[in-house]
């Protein structure tokens, strides 16, 4: 039903795009319609494949390696009080810095390839999973812990067998949502300096009026984000259920 | 498993800005079952709580002695009214939990006894989700007892339980900890009076010990005397304690 409803409303989107390009006679420099997009789309597909295969190397390397930060600097803040005091406000700091401004000094530091494009990907990617997972670790229920402790446990223990395990469901909102903005990082990145990626190509064909095609890649990194949101919410969908379960 | 011990609480316990409970003496005999009567607020949950060494927000002044030596905590098997079982872990995992957790290896053939002794042999690959609360709380007994201490604290283990699974579950309870030293927290009269070797009812004015019913615990559920003695025991608690 809910597949049914959401294709009806591309399907009424499109019409309404289309018409008010035939109706209004507006330039396709300016806004071509959705069947000149696909038309485009079709014929310069190796083209747009070639430059999404960068951009999605550059998204999941980010999400990897952003992940991989964002739950080991959570386990650490979680696991030292010190740690927290320490870390917890430059962390806090850094994120009043916006990240698009660091995209030039980025570039500047690792030049016009792949490891740019990348680190931004992490810097967007890193707080959302770090925050998210260390406020599931810290929020473990007290039941767990009073009875971990009248077993004597280990604290490295409690964190392996409970806390982290209690935290998973926090993980995946963060892991759900760094989904979303990894896609973002990585364009940012290629708008700043690139030679290739589905940013560049956004900016090439916005330069030589090539609308289109300028949407046609738009397009196919909408595709690209959305899937992205599809298997991260599969692959964490077995921590959500947990919560769901445990509520 | 080490000799059922007796454990005396004796002292005062300060809130931030009041005195929870003053000059408070509590005794538990070996190998009986303590119940511990009385008023939400009035400190029976925080008894336990410092006796198993937990946090609280009361500041504790005084002594808990006990045979066992000074190392109480490290005794103590405890289960609360929650059953606490990890919802991520299969029923043999929640009952293998001390184990892995102080990093020691586990006994799978008490584990199993203990299994079919709380009647979940079949469920035991099963998640706590998949269980009725009756089932839930006999896993978490099973747990209780997977931790093999010889003091148990028992934090109104029962009250979420419909009637008939409550009173299934003190007899299994009560026959299962036979042996150790029991101290029940509840504010069920009817179960303490099935249960209790002794009955104290705690409140603002201190403890009073109440004779418990005549005959074995645990008691039949429509024992005459047992009966009587709830009615006594629910007129008192009504009266203030």
């Amino acid at each position: 039903m809910r597949l049914v409803a959401g294709f009806s409303a591309a399907v009424f989107a499109l019409a309404l795009w289309q018409a008010t390009v035939m109706l209004t006679g507006v330039p396709r420099f300016i806004l071509p319609g959705p069947a000149l997009v696909a038309e485009t789309w079709w014929t310069s597909r190796a083209l747009i494949a070639g430059h999404a295969v960068v951009t999605a190397t550059e998204i999941l390397l980010g999400l990897l390696i952003g992940a991989g930060l964002g739950i080991a600097v959570a386990l650490l803040l979680a696991s030292s009080r010190g740690a927290r005091v320490f870390l917890q406000p430059i962390l806090v700091f850094s994120q009043t810095l916006p990240v698009f401004a660091l995209a030039p000094i980025l570039t500047l530091w690792l030049g016009y390839g792949l490891g740019s494009k990348v680190a931004m990907a992490v810097l967007i990617v890193f707080f959302p999973v770090a925050s998210a997972f260390l406020d599931g670790l810290l929020r473990t229920p007290r039941g767990y812990l009073d009875l971990a402790r009248t077993m004597q446990a280990r604290p490295l223990a409690v964190l392996w067998h409970i806390r982290i395990p209690a935290a998973l469901p926090a993980l995946a909102s963060g892991l759900r949502l760094s989904a979303v903005y990894a896609p973002i990082g990585a364009v940012i990145g290629e708008w700043v300096g690139a030679s290739e990626g589905l940013g560049y190509l956004m900016l090439l064909a916005n330069g030589r009026s090539k609308t289109d095609l300028m949407f046609a890649a738009l397009f196919t990194l909408s595709i690209l984000s959305i899937a992205l949101f599809y298997a991260m919410k599969a692959a964490t969908e077995p921590w959500s259920r947990q919560a769901r379960d445990d509520a | 498993m080490s000799q059922a011990p007796a454990l005396r609480v004796s002292g005062s316990a300060r809130l931030p800005e009041a005195v929870l409970f003053d000059a408070l003496d509590l005794e538990l005999l070996p190998a009986r079952w303590t119940c511990l009567l009385g008023p939400s607020g009035v400190g029976k949950s925080t008894i336990l709580r410092f006796i198993a060494g937990l946090d609280t927000q009361a500041v504790f002044q005084g002594r808990i002695t006990s045979d066992l030596g000074p190392n109480i905590p490290r005794n103590v098997a405890y289960m609360a009214q929650e059953d606490l079982l990890l919802p991520w872990a299969s029923i043999r995992d929640n009952l293998a939990l001390g184990a892995r957790l102080r990093g020691e290896p586990i006994d799978q053939e008490r584990l199993q006894r203990l299994l079919d002794r709380v009647g979940l042999s079949k469920l035991a690959n099963r998640k706590p989700r998949t269980l009725s609360g009756g089932q839930r709380q006999r896993a978490a007994l099973a747990r209780t007892l997977m931790e093999d201490k010889p003091l148990v604290l028992l934090d109104e283990p029962f009250s979420a339980l419909d009637a008939r699974t409550r009173s299934d579950m003190q007899d299994l309870a009560f026959s299962l900890l036979k042996g150790r030293t029991v101290l029940l927290v509840t504010h069920d009269p009817g179960e303490a009076a099935r249960l209790a070797h002794r009955i104290v009812v705690m409140s603002d004015q201190g403890l009073v010990e109440i004779d418990p019913p005549p005959g074995d615990a645990p008691r039949a559920v429509d024992d005459p005397d047992m009966l009587a003695a709830q009615g006594r025991l629910m007129s008192r608690l009504r009266e203030g304690g």
